[in-house]
């Protein structure tokens, strides 16, 4: 059995009204309805960060969310950071460091790292080692992840 | 050499803005057609036979479209052991094995499906250690093991559960013994492990209502995918079509083929439909390889001067419940027996076994890792019982030019003395700082593990305003691939990188490469796209002298024009050149450039079937790892202090790359040095999820000191060789050696877990 309920958000600044499946999680929602697929499933269980986006400026596992809940608030997903074509100043840092290889793990990280940013201009290393400690990167760029990050909070 | 301009240098990586913006497509970023989605039904006991199974109700859930049992579907696959089939038929080997796939409308109707599939087992007893298994009274895993088709490099023993016995022989070890002042023997054990990327395993199948086939797979190497699709379902090539997104991480768990054929008949019932199937962690931890455990005994001979003399290694691998890939791993560690060392006499005996955990597989490190985590503790010992620093142990018997590698092959372009003297220099080697503190140094070495055959090829075609499309097989899966051979073709054709497009393969478009796989493709997919460019430059100018009726040796080529270094006048741009005719007449001369090369190794050779002599590798990587910890003998947790990589990249086509490559494979190494093992009771995987299987994350991630040394591969495209899987292998022995020198205590296996090093310590007092 399937129930449907009307919610209305923002997703990247513009305003929607859906009627979404009251048992879809956020991630099912951006993915397949929305359909921004580059926030990425990793784990379905909120263990990787893979799917990390913003909710009304804080960052959640959008795997752990239920679509429903985000009924009135601002979704930000890594297809919002962008502006006229234009990268953002995170997404600049991770190419000059190579802060990435496979690619899966990084809208997530990038997510992460801008709530981060948002809320403290001038992290330490080990404000950036708290705040992507949920972000798991199998390929192993957290060198270049954490001076990216370092990198972007200076521009 | 003549001075290079785009090779060396740190451009920016070819699928940078695609990453860090979201828009890089994965396989289950793609809207590919009306979809049903599939899953599959798993094997709830170890070893058993099956005596029924009752699809009745999954098929008559709302949504189902179709159910399948190995009955449907009796088609076997593998690469070099075939021993598998998609789903099980009479009997299971491991827990979590296929035995039903389902196909629904959504994936939830398939997931609640496959619970309503009932199978019952005659539960058989199971055989988890392999050890156990070589007994002659173990259970036979694989009754059949004498009719399964094989590569003849392979030495099944039927009758038995050992899937392949690989014996080397070099030298006189008995002399080699005699020779010795001190014989050492320990005994070591490598546990499993799992490479999970962040991607797990997908695949998207089509049968086209015209017969095609085609297939969007996670696969490292789309064209074994299609070999083997080909094979196993008698289908000819060119009806099957193997298409490569992104991938998401492989690490050499997305070699060879695994899920595409799970869906490949429920494709063929539902022509146009798009079967798609995609593992969730757990399916993709226990349904995948792990790295194959091993039992390891090393005797070693070794002068009062600290010369080894001889070395016999025996090594017993877990190969799990299929061995395919497996065999050619345990062949690797045999014939690379010797590590990074010279070493004249050696006997060396490795086993793949079958046993009824899951299955085994290639890894990062293809068996280097585990087998050289051995030779790096052992050459401790040797150290400790002589008095000798380690470091001056490893350079007493380290490989130089000239050296013979355990299957007699001569190792040119090395230069490892340098990889251990950096690392030991930049953690301060000798120096002691501390109580509870240590450093610990180990090397290595690898060669890619590829039969002697392995080939690869590459087209360039030339646009009319001189821009190139590179085209080749090889997969991208976060290594760099596209960025580094765009590099090459850009070097070797000189024009701007920015003017070469690249994309990842499709194999009906792109040609062959046999895979991505062995930190091979540098040097392989490299050298054909040297050949290539090479090509379509011999046409350019072949073309511009008949053109502008001038000799070939006066013309050059500056990435825009080609003109006459005795006449700048004279001059052509590729649009003239590549549909160009006669000034005088009219007449046509040639048409659009279309440059090809291809390449197979040539100083490869087989091995003897009872010594393991000859040349297996293509060509030789050495590095070295440094490591200083620290110990807190309250709780046993390791701490890394200071973490120091070479790796010997003969010439870093993209230093950045190589650098970001480094990085990774130290620290996977670390993580599975501190964290990483599959806990399996009675082939039960008990930790198949992040929570409880840790992985190194930032937070615990030290900052790594990296060095690229550069000896050139002489054969290699600009010097180049691969270093993708290197960096992990020295990682774990190097951190253990640390461990050992701060507490004084041998560690014979890894993870050093916090309980493991806390128990030695009490176990010390």
């Amino acid at each position: 059995m399937s129930e449907k309920m009307a919610i209305s958000f923002t997703v990247n600044g513009n305003r929607e009204t859906r009627e979404v499946e009251v048992g879809h999680t956020l991630l099912k929602f951006i993915r397949d309805e929305l359909h921004l697929t580059g926030t990425k499933s990793g784990c379905e269980i909120g263990e990787c960060g893979a799917c990390t986006v913003m909710l009304d400026g804080k960052p959640v596992n959008s795997c752990l969310v239920l679509a429903v809940e985000i009924d009135g608030k601002e979704l930000l997903t890594i297809e919002g950071l962008t502006e006229n074509g234009e990268l953002d100043r995170i997404q600049k840092a991770f190419i000059d460091h190579a802060a990435f290889q496979c690619g899966y793990c990084t809208p997530g990280m990038i997510m992460s790292a801008r709530a981060l940013l948002e809320r403290t201009a001038n992290p330490t290393d080990e404000d950036i080692n708290q705040a992507l400690s949920g972000n798991l990167c199998r390929c192993g760029a957290y060198q270049e992840i954490r001076e990216a990050v370092k990198a972007a909070s200076k521009k | 050499m003549a001075e290079l301009k785009t090779v060396g240098t740190s451009v920016q990586r070819k699928d940078a803005i695609e990453k860090v913006t979201g828009s890089a497509q994965f396989i289950e970023d793609r809207y590919m057609g009306p979809m049903l989605h599939a899953k599959m039904k798993k094997s709830t006991v170890a070893h058993g036979k099956i005596k029924n199974i009752n699809i009745e109700k999954a098929k008559a859930h709302p949504g189902v479209k179709a159910v399948l049992t190995g009955k449907d579907y009796p088609n076997k696959i593998g690469l070099y052991l075939i021993d598998r089939d998609f789903l099980a038929i009479e009997k299971v080997r491991f827990w979590g094995e296929p035995v039903a796939v389902v196909a629904a409308v959504t994936e939830k109707a398939a997931a609640e499906a496959v619970e309503l599939i009932e199978v019952e087992y005659d539960e058989l007893p199971g055989v988890f250690d392999p050890r156990e298994s070589m007994k002659d009274d173990a259970p036979i895993i694989h009754e059949d093991l004498g009719s399964y088709e094989i590569v003849p490099i392979f030495y099944p023993k039927p009758g038995t559960n050992i899937a392949n016995h690989f014996k080397l022989r070099k030298g006189d070890v008995e002399k080699g013994f005699a020779e010795a002042d001190v014989v050492i023997e320990k005994e070591y054990y490598v546990p499993q492990m799992q490479h999970v990327p962040i991607e797990t395993h997908k695949a998207a199948v089509q049968w086209g209502l015209d017969g095609k086939l085609t297939v969007w797979s996670t696969a490292q190497s789309p064209n074994v995918v299609r070999q083997l699709l080909a094979k196993s379902f008698d289908i000819p090539m060119h009806k099957i079509r193997v298409i490569s997104s992104y991938i998401g991480g492989g690490f050499g768990c997305k070699a060879g083929a695994s899920v595409e054929g799970l869906v490949i008949p429920l494709a063929k019932m539902f022509p146009g439909y798009i079967v798609r199937i995609v593992f969730n962690r757990e399916e993709d931890m226990q349904g995948t390889f792990t790295r194959q455990a091993l039992f390891s005994k090393l005797k070693t001979g070794v002068r009062k001067d600290g010369r080894i003399t001889a070395l016999e290694y025996e090594m017993i691998w877990d190969g799990g419940a299929y061995t395919e890939y497996g065999v050619n791993i345990v062949r690797a560690a045999g014939y690379s027996s010797t590590g990074a060392y010279d070493i004249p006499n050696v006997k060396t005996d490795s086993y793949c076994v079958y046993t009824n955990n899951s299955i085994g597989g290639p890894v990062r490190g293809f068996g280097m890792c585990e087998m050289q985590w051995g030779i790096e503790r052992q050459i401790e010992e040797i150290a400790k019982q002589l008095d000798i620093d380690p470091l001056e142990v490893r350079m007493i018997n380290g490989m130089k030019k000239g050296s013979t590698t355990a299957a007699g092959q001569v190792v040119q372009d090395v230069d490892y003395h340098k990889c251990l003297k950096t690392v030991a220099d930049q953690i301060g080697w000798g120096k002691k700082e501390g109580k509870f503190r240590g450093k610990g140094i180990a090397g290595l070495v690898k060669c890619p593990a590829q039969p002697s055959n392995a080939a690869s090829s590459a087209i360039i075609r030339i646009n009319e305003d001189g821009t190139a499309h590179v085209m080749i097989g090889a997969t991208e899966m976060g290594q760099g691939m596209l960025t580094v051979i765009s590099q090459i073709a850009s070097e070797a054709l000189n024009i701007p990188i920015d003017k070469i497009d690249i994309k990842v393969p499709d194999t009906d478009f792109t040609p062959y490469e046999w895979q991505s796989v062995g930190s091979r493709i540098t040097y392989t997919c490299g050298t054909s796209v040297k050949r290539a460019a090479e090509d379509a430059l011999g046409q350019i100018y072949r073309i511009a002298a008949d053109l502008l009726e001038t000799p070939q040796a006066d013309l050059t080529f500056d990435g825009k024009m080609v003109y006459s270094t005795k006449d700048p006048e004279i001059k052509a741009t590729i649009r003239e050149i590549a549909d160009s005719c006669k000034k005088c007449t009219g007449e046509g001369i040639a048409g659009p450039i279309i440059g090809r090369g291809s390449f197979v190794p040539t100083n490869m050779t087989n091995l003897d079937p009872e010594t393991g002599q000859g040349n297996p590798g293509l060509f030789y990587c050495f590095g070295a790892t440094g490591a200083e910890v620290e110990v807190d003998p309250e709780t046993g947790v390791v701490t890394v202090l200071q973490l120091a990589a070479a790796i010997d990249a003969g010439q870093a086509v993209n230093p950045q790359l190589c650098k970001s490559q480094l990085h990774g494979g130290t620290i996977m190494g670390l993580s599975t040095a501190l964290y990483e093992e599959v806990k399996f009771d009675k082939g039960v995987m008990l930790n198949r999820n992040f929570t409880d299987y840790k992985i190194s994350t930032i937070d615990n991630t030290p900052h790594i000191e990296s060095f690229i040394i550069e000896t050139p591969e002489t054969n290699g495209p600009y010097g180049a060789r691969g270093i993708g899987e290197q960096p992990m292998i020295a990682v774990a022995p190097a951190v253990a050696n640390a461990v050992c020198d701060a507490l004084d205590i041998e560690f014979n296996t890894f993870p050093l877990t916090p309980e493991k090093v806390w128990k030695a310590i009490q176990d010390k007092k």
